[in-house]
C-alpha cells in the first residue's frame, strides 16, 4: 500500500471541518513554519523536496518561488489555480470537496514563504459547491486564529479569498487566470514579463496548482528530504491521478511516482482493470492535451521497459512514442472506442475554449475541428490526414500561450499512432458510421527495436 | 541616455536603445528584413503579440547568455539584448511559420478586395501577396457577420476583421469613453458595441486609420474611388482639437477623404480629429504642403512615384539576396 | 450585436448590494473591477440571466464602462445573455464523459424534455445544453444545474428521468 501524504485522512468523518482536521494533526505545518522557520527556510525545504508543479507543466515549485521578485514597497501575491478544467482531471475538485483545510493550510504556509499578505484561490465558477466549502473553511480557520492579523502571535498577517471563475478553460493558464482575477476577459498575457515580476495588479505573483499547494503541507511537516525519498529520479513525492474512462474503478488515486502504468491500470488497489471485461486500446495519460498512446506503447517504452507513472518515463520516446505526465488525468479507452471520434471531441473542446486572441489558435482550432468532424461523419478525404498534421504544426509553438500546443498535440499524436483507423474512416465511410474500427493491432506486443530499424 | 545595445538581424548589425523591441530595431535598419506587423502599433500601448505575423527566430539570446530561444518569438513584444542575433527572412522556419499565420488569417477572410475600400492600402493584402499561397486549403463555409454602421461616419464590416485589437486600444487610449470592444470568444469573437450604439467621440475616426484591413472604413469615402486612383497630398490647418496635420486624398480637384499621415509601416504620425477627417473636405480649408511620400511597395505609388528597387542593405548582402530571391528578382526586373 | 437599444432600468435588492460591498472589499483600492465575475454570478443567480440593464447597473456600481462588462460576460460560458429555462441542465460533453455514454444521455434529455439544445421549453421550466469538461470525469456522465451548480453524477437514463421528475415537483 502506497503512502498517502495528501489523502491520508480523507475517509475520516467530518474531516472537512476545522476541529476534526486539527485533531488529525492539521495546521501543524503552519505552527512549524511560522514559529520555527524563516521564509527562506520554507522555500529551501520546498526546493529540497523536488516538488514539481502538479497543474501540468511540471516546473519545480521551489524554483518558481525563488524567481519571485521582491521589490520594496510592492505587494506580492500568491494565487492558487483551482480552475481545474483539463478533460480527464478532477483531483483538485476532490481535494477541495473533502479536504478544504489541507489547501488552506498549504496556502498559509506558502503565502508566508512568499511574503504575501493577501492570497486568492481562483476556483472555476462551475465548482460553486466547492467555493462554498472553501469559504466556510476559511471562516473556520480565521476564527481559530490561523488567518487574519498576527497569525499564532507570529506577527504575520494573511487574508485569504476565494474568487470564482466564469467558465473558461483558458483561465487555467496562469496569466489568463490573473487577467480574469482582475475582472477582465481571460486572455493570456504576452510574456515576458512573467508573473514573478509583474502579475496580479502589476505586482510579483506566484500561481500554483491546488495539489502543489497541498503538497507543501507534508513537505514542511516531514521535511523536503523525506518527501524527495518518495518517487523515482526527478519525479519525487506522491501524485494524485484522476482515473477515468473505461475502467472498473475510476476515481482519484494517490500514487508514489514511479508506479508501473500496468500496475496502476490492472491492480485491484488502483483501477482494477478495464471495465466490462474488455481490452485496453489506448490511454491519454496526463489530461486531454498530452499525446494519446496506443495500449502497447503506454505499457512499455520502445526499448521494451515497463512504462512508469513518472514525468520522465511517460515522456520517454519524445513525441514519437511517448507522452507526458501533464496534470495526471488518466483516461483509458477500451477496444470499442473510436479514436477519430474522440480526437474530434477533444478538438471541439479546444476550439470552444480558444480565447481568440492570437490568429493560429483562433483560426486553426476551428479548422481542425471541422476537418475531424468531416472525417468522423464519413466525408473525409485521404489528404485530410496530412492537412491535419500540417495545420497542427502551424499552430504548435506559434501561439501566445500553451493552449495552441494543447490543441495540436492530441490531433498530431492520434494520427501518428492510429493512422490506420483514420484511413479506414476515409475508405469505409459507411462502416465508420455504424461500427467501430476495434482494437486492431494497437495492443499487440511492440516489435523489437532491431525490427523497427 | 543609457548605453546602446547591439543586435544583429539577418546578418545586419544595428545599435539601439536598451528596451527596444526586435521589431523596432529591424525598423531602424529598414527594408525587407522588417517583420510584418498586423496588430502592433507603436503609438498604442499594449498592442502587439496577437497576430503572430512578426514571429522571428532568436538564434542567440545575448552576449551573456548565448542560448537560442526555444520557440519563435513575436518580435514586436520581445526586447533586444546586447549581442542578440535574430533571423527573420534568412530563416526558413520563420518563413514557413509566417506562411502558416497568413493562411490562418485568410481562411475566414472574405477576400472581397474588389469591393473593399481598403484594397490598395490593406496590410492583409500586402501580406498575402508576399507570403500567401494562391490556393486555399480551407473547404468550409467562411465566418460572416452583418455590416453595421457605428454612427453615420464609420462602418464596421466584422467579416473582414482579423481581431488585432488596435481599434479597442484607440478607444481606450485616445478617447474618453470606450463603447466598443471585443465580445464573444475564440473564432466567434467580434468587435461590437453589444447594443446598437454610435461611437461618438472627437477622435473616434482614428479607428479607421489604425485598422489594418477593411473592417472599419470611412462612410464618407464609401465606394467613392479606388485608393490607387486618388492622389495623396500632405496638408495642414489650424485645428483647435488636433494637430491638424493630415493627408488629403484627391481625385481631380475634389478631396475624397482625409486621413492621418501614415508612414511606411502604415502608422499615422499623429491622430487627427473627426472634424478634420470627416467635415473639412474643401481645398480652401487647408494649407497644402506637397505630395505625400508613399512607400515604393504600395500600389498607390506604382504609377506616380519612385521606382521600386531593392534597398542598399539588400543589394550588397549575398545572404539577403538569396533569402529574398523572389522579391529581389521582381524588384530588379523593373 | 443586439438590434435593440434597451433603456429600462433595474434596481438590485438591498441584500444583493450589501453582498456587493463585502466582495469589493477583498480587493485593493482602485481594483474593484476584480469583483466583476463574483458580482455577475450574484446577478445571474437572482434573475436567471444577465440583461443589458443589469450589466449596466453592475458597470455603474463598479465605476467601469458598460462595454467592459459586456466583454467579460460574453467571454465566459457560464453567463447567459438570453433568458433561460428555470432549470438549465448542463451536461458534460467532453471526451471522458462520452466514453461512458454522455451523448446518449444528451439525446435522452432532448427527447424527454422535448426541447432542442439551447432552447427553452414551452412552459419556461427547462433548457439544457452540452458544456465542456466539468472536471468530474471519474463520476461520468455528469450534469450540473445552476444557480448553486448542484452536481448529478454517474447518470443513467433512469436517474435522469428521476431528476426531471424531482425538478418538476419542486415547482
Amino acid at each position: 500500500m502506497a503512502r498517502k501524504l495528501l489523502l491520508e485522512h480523507i475517509n475520516v468523518p467530518g474531516i472537512h471541518t476545522f476541529d476534526v482536521y486539527r485533531q488529525k494533526g492539521g495546521y501543524r505545518s503552519v505552527e512549524k513554519a511560522l514559529k520555527t522557520m524563516s521564509t527562506d527556510d520554507v522555500v529551501e525545504e520546498v526546493k529540497k523536496s523536488g516538488l514539481r508543479g502538479r497543474g501540468g507543466a511540471g516546473f519545480p515549485t521551489g524554483m518558481k518561488w525563488s524567481f519571485l521578485a521582491k521589490p520594496e514597497g510592492k505587494a506580492r501575491y500568491l494565487v492558487c489555480n483551482a480552475d481545474e478544467s483539463e478533460p480527464g482531471t478532477f483531483k483538485d475538485r476532490h481535494l477541495m470537496t473533502y479536504l478544504p483545510h489541507l489547501l488552506i493550510e498549504g496556502m498559509i504556509v506558502s503565502s508566508y514563504a512568499l511574503g504575501a499578505a493577501t492570497s486568492f484561490i481562483y476556483v472555476r465558477g462551475e465548482m460553486m459547491p466547492q467555493i462554498r466549502i472553501l469559504e466556510k473553511a476559511i471562516a473556520e480557520a480565521k476564527n481559530a486564529g490561523f488567518l487574519g492579523k498576527n497569525i499564532l502571535g507570529s506577527g504575520y498577517d494573511l487574508e485569504l479569498h476565494v474568487q470564482p471563475g466564469g467558465g473558461a478553460y483558458i483561465c487555467g493558464e496562469e496569466t489568463a487566470l490573473i487577467e480574469s482575477l482582475e475582472g477582465k476577459r481571460g486572455n493570456p498575457r504576452i510574456k515576458p514579463p512573467f508573473p514573478a515580476i509583474s502579475g496580479l495588479y502589476g505586482c510579483p505573483t506566484v500561481v500554483n496548482n491546488v495539489e502543489s499547494i497541498a503538497a507543501v503541507v507534508p513537505i514542511i511537516n516531514d521535511g523536503g528530504d523525506e518527501y524527495a525519498k518518495i518517487g523515482i529520479g526527478r519525479s519525487t513525492g506522491t501524485k494524485l491521478i484522476s482515473a477515468s474512462g473505461n475502467l472498473n474503478k475510476p476515481g482519484i488515486y494517490e500514487i508514489d511516482l514511479g508506479l508501473p502504468v500496468e500496475e496502476f491500470i490492472y491492480s485491484d488497489e488502483y483501477c482494477g482493470g478495464i471495465a466490462n471485461g474488455k481490452r485496453l486500446k489506448a490511454v491519454v495519460a496526463g489530461g486531454s492535451s498530452v499525446p494519446i498512446l496506443p495500449a502497447n506503447l503506454i505499457l512499455k517504452t520502445l526499448t521494451g521497459e515497463s512504462r512508469l507513472m513518472s514525468y520522465e518515463s511517460l515522456a520517454e520516446g519524445g513525441f514519437q512514442s511517448g507522452s507526458m505526465m501533464g496534470s495526471g488525468g488518466f483516461i483509458a479507452f477500451d477496444e470499442d472506442q473510436c479514436i477519430v471520434r474522440n480526437t474530434w471531441n477533444f478538438s471541439r473542446f479546444y476550439h470552444h475554449e480558444s480565447c481568440g486572441q492570437c490568429s493560429p489558435c483562433r483560426e486553426g482550432t476551428g479548422w481542425m475541428e471541422k476537418v475531424l468532424h468531416r472525417l468522423e461523419y464519413g466525408h473525409g478525404k485521404m489528404s485530410d490526414l496530412d492537412l491535419l498534421v500540417d495545420v497542427s504544426k502551424k499552430i504548435e509553438g506559434n501561439t501566445i500561450c500553451p493552449l495552441g500546443d494543447a490543441a495540436a498535440w492530441p490531433v498530431a499524436s492520434a494520427i501518428r499512432h492510429f493512422r490506420d483507423e483514420f484511413e479506414w474512416h476515409v475508405t469505409n465511410p459507411s462502416d465508420a458510421l455504424n461500427r467501430n474500427y476495434g482494437i486492431a493491432n494497437y495492443a499487440d506486443p511492440l516489435p523489437k527495436l532491431e525490427e523497427i530499424s | 541616455m543609457s548605453e546602446k545595445v547591439k543586435v544583429t538581424i539577418d546578418g545586419i548589425t544595428v545599435e539601439v536603445e536598451p528596451g527596444t523591441s526586435i521589431l523596432n530595431a529591424a525598423r531602424q535598419i529598414g527594408g525587407d528584413i522588417v517583420p510584418p506587423a498586423m496588430c502592433y502599433y507603436s503609438k498604442l500601448e499594449g498592442s502587439g503579440g496577437k497576430c503572430r505575423t512578426c514571429l522571428v527566430k532568436v538564434s542567440k539570446g545575448s552576449e551573456k547568455d548565448p542560448r537560442p530561444m526555444p520557440k519563435l518569438v513575436a518580435s514586436c513584444r520581445t526586447g533586444v539584448m546586447d549581442g542578440m542575433e535574430v533571423e527573420n527572412i534568412t530563416s526558413p522556419e520563420v518563413i514557413e511559420a509566417r506562411k502558416g499565420v497568413v493562411e490562418m488569417l485568410l481562411i475566414n477572410h472574405p477576400l472581397d478586395c474588389p469591393i473593399c475600400d481598403q484594397a490598395g492600402e490593406c496590410h492583409l493584402q500586402d501580406l498575402s501577396y508576399e507570403h500567401g499561397v494562391e490556393k486555399t486549403r480551407y473547404e468550409f463555409e467562411r465566418r460572416t457577420f452583418d455590416k453595421i454602421d457605428i454612427g453615420d461616419k464609420i462602418q464596421l464590416h466584422m467579416t473582414r476583421c482579423i481581431l488585432c485589437y488596435r481599434c479597442v486600444y484607440v478607444a481606450d487610449q485616445i478617447t474618453n469613453n470606450r463603447v466598443h470592444g471585443v465580445l464573444g470568444r475564440g473564432d466567434a469573437s467580434e468587435i461590437s458595441t453589444y447594443i446598437e450604439k454610435a461611437i461618438d467621440n472627437d477622435f473616434s475616426g482614428n479607428v479607421i486609420d489604425v485598422c489594418p484591413v477593411g473592417a472599419l472604413t470611412d462612410r464618407t469615402f464609401r465606394f467613392k474611388n479606388r485608393v490607387w486612383f486618388t492622389k495623396p497630398v500632405d496638408a495642414h490647418r489650424d485645428c483647435p482639437t488636433c494637430k491638424g496635420e493630415v493627408t488629403l486624398w484627391y481625385k481631380g480637384e475634389e478631396v475624397l477623404r482625409v486621413t492621418g499621415r501614415k508612414d511606411q509601416f502604415g502608422e499615422v504620425a499623429d491622430f487627427i480629429c473627426n472634424t478634420c477627417r470627416f467635415e473639412t473636405k474643401k481645398t480652401s480649408d487647408w494649407v497644402i504642403e506637397g505630395p505625400r511620400h508613399i512607400a515604393k511597395t504600395s500600389v498607390i505609388s506604382s504609377n506616380h512615384y519612385e521606382m521600386a528597387k531593392p534597398l542598399d542593405v539588400i543589394k550588397h548582402n549575398p545572404i539577403l539576396i538569396e533569402a529574398n530571391k523572389e522579391e529581389f528578382e521582381r524588384a530588379t526586373k523593373i | 450585436m443586439l438590434k435593440v437599444t434597451e433603456t429600462e432600468q433595474v434596481e438590485f435588492p438591498a441584500a444583493m448590494i450589501s453582498e456587493f460591498e463585502t466582495i469589493v472589499q477583498r480587493y485593493p483600492e482602485g481594483k474593484q473591477k476584480s469583483a466583476l465575475l463574483p458580482l455577475l454570478h450574484l446577478v445571474q443567480a437572482e434573475y436567471g440571466w444577465l440583461s443589458t440593464a443589469s450589466m449596466d447597473r453592475v458597470a455603474g456600481y463598479l465605476d467601469i464602462h458598460p462595454i467592459e462588462v459586456y466583454e467579460v460576460a460574453s467571454f465566459y460560458t457560464m453567463f447567459f445573455l438570453k433568458p433561460q429555462g428555470k432549470f438549465v441542465l448542463e451536461v458534460c460533453r467532453t471526451g471522458p464523459c462520452c466514453l461512458v455514454g454522455a451523448e446518449k444521455i444528451m439525446k435522452h434529455i432532448e427527447v424527454t424534455l422535448g426541447v432542442k439544445e439551447g432552447e427553452v421549453s414551452e412552459d419556461g421550466m427547462f433548457s439544457w445544453r452540452g458544456v465542456e469538461c466539468l472536471a468530474a470525469c471519474g463520476m461520468a456522465p455528469v450534469l450540473q444545474i445552476g444557480p448553486d451548480y448542484t452536481f448529478y453524477e454517474n447518470l443513467t437514463e433512469e436517474s435522469v428521468n428521476q431528476l426531471i421528475k424531482d425538478l418538476k415537483n419542486k415547482i
